[in-house]
């Protein structure tokens, strides 16, 4: 029920911020719309932990707050990079084992690995997942594993 | 305020017109797929976070704004999902990455 609702604000917002007509016309197309897709998801059977991670929503926030800063860092560094006269890349293809015990965690640390420019998760399965980096450092980073630590302790 | 509130979202432009431009050279420049992508990462992050505030700042209170938060909401959402899907489609195909180092231990 709970992810029910939290589906239903989701998809409302978004017709809200979309739509810009508030007549009342126009809010009951959206009411039905909404209504529609929940009755959609709910055949699909894809309305549970895994699209509405509501669980997460405590922890996350603060997460993202460390993940912005080491985006940052690494878009100065591969920017950097792409204007040295001969650029200083060691590119690097490695496994890096994966801590995490849900798909969900799994997925964040995936994609928390290729929001970062210079390092790219090439597959990923349940044990580890295969990036590549642009530099020696960048997978050095990884290898030690503060990223993982971080995700394994919100998931 | 109005002046000061520009001057920032014209310096968040500039920087991030300038990662574009980055992330351009380093696509021409790096040596192979791989590299590559990692220099397209920076315009899709930082670059296009940077123009999307930038415009938000001078957007106002409204629907603008929102939209231009739901445009960035869904960037930061889809965008590392494609550069795997990219990659993992690469590697598949048995593209092997150029001048990796001797760490590698991949098959």
């Amino acid at each position: 029920m709970r992810h029910t609702i939290s589906i239903a604000i989701m998809l409302s917002i978004i017709w809200l911020i979309n739509s810009g007509h508030y007549s009342p016309l126009f809010l009951v197309f959206g009411a039905v719309s909404v209504a529609f897709v929940i009755w959609f998801a709910h055949r699909m059977d894809v309305i549970d932990d895994e699209s509405q991670p509501i669980h997460l929503s405590a922890e996350l926030p603060l997460y993202y707050g460390w993940l912005i800063k080491k985006i940052v860092v690494a878009n100065i560094d591969v920017a950097r990079r792409a204007w040295q006269v001969k650029p200083s890349i060691s590119p690097s293809i490695q496994n890096i084992p994966v801590s995490q015990k849900t798909d969900m965690g799994r997925v964040i640390f995936a994609n928390s690995i290729n929001l970062t420019p210079g390092t790219l998760s090439v597959e990923l399965n349940n044990e580890q997942v295969l990036v590549h980096s642009l530099t020696y450092e960048a997978m050095q980073e990884l290898v030690e594993g503060e990223m993982g630590r971080r995700v394994s302790k919100i998931e | 305020m109005a002046l000061f509130i520009d001057i920032i979202s014209g310096v968040c432009l500039l920087i991030g017109s300038f990662l574009i431009f980055s992330g351009a050279l380093g696509v021409l420049r790096f040596p192979d797929f791989y590299t590559r992508m990692h220099a397209a990462g920076v315009t899709e992050t930082l670059a296009a976070s940077l123009i999307l505030i930038g415009l938000m700042l001078i957007a106002g209170w409204g629907l603008v704004l929102a939209k231009l938060i739901l445009i960035l909401l869904f960037i930061l959402l889809t965008s590392p999902t494609a550069s795997h899907a990219l990659g993992k489609a690469a590697w598949k195909a048995g593209l092997k990455p150029a001048g990796t180092t001797e760490n590698s231990d991949h098959r």
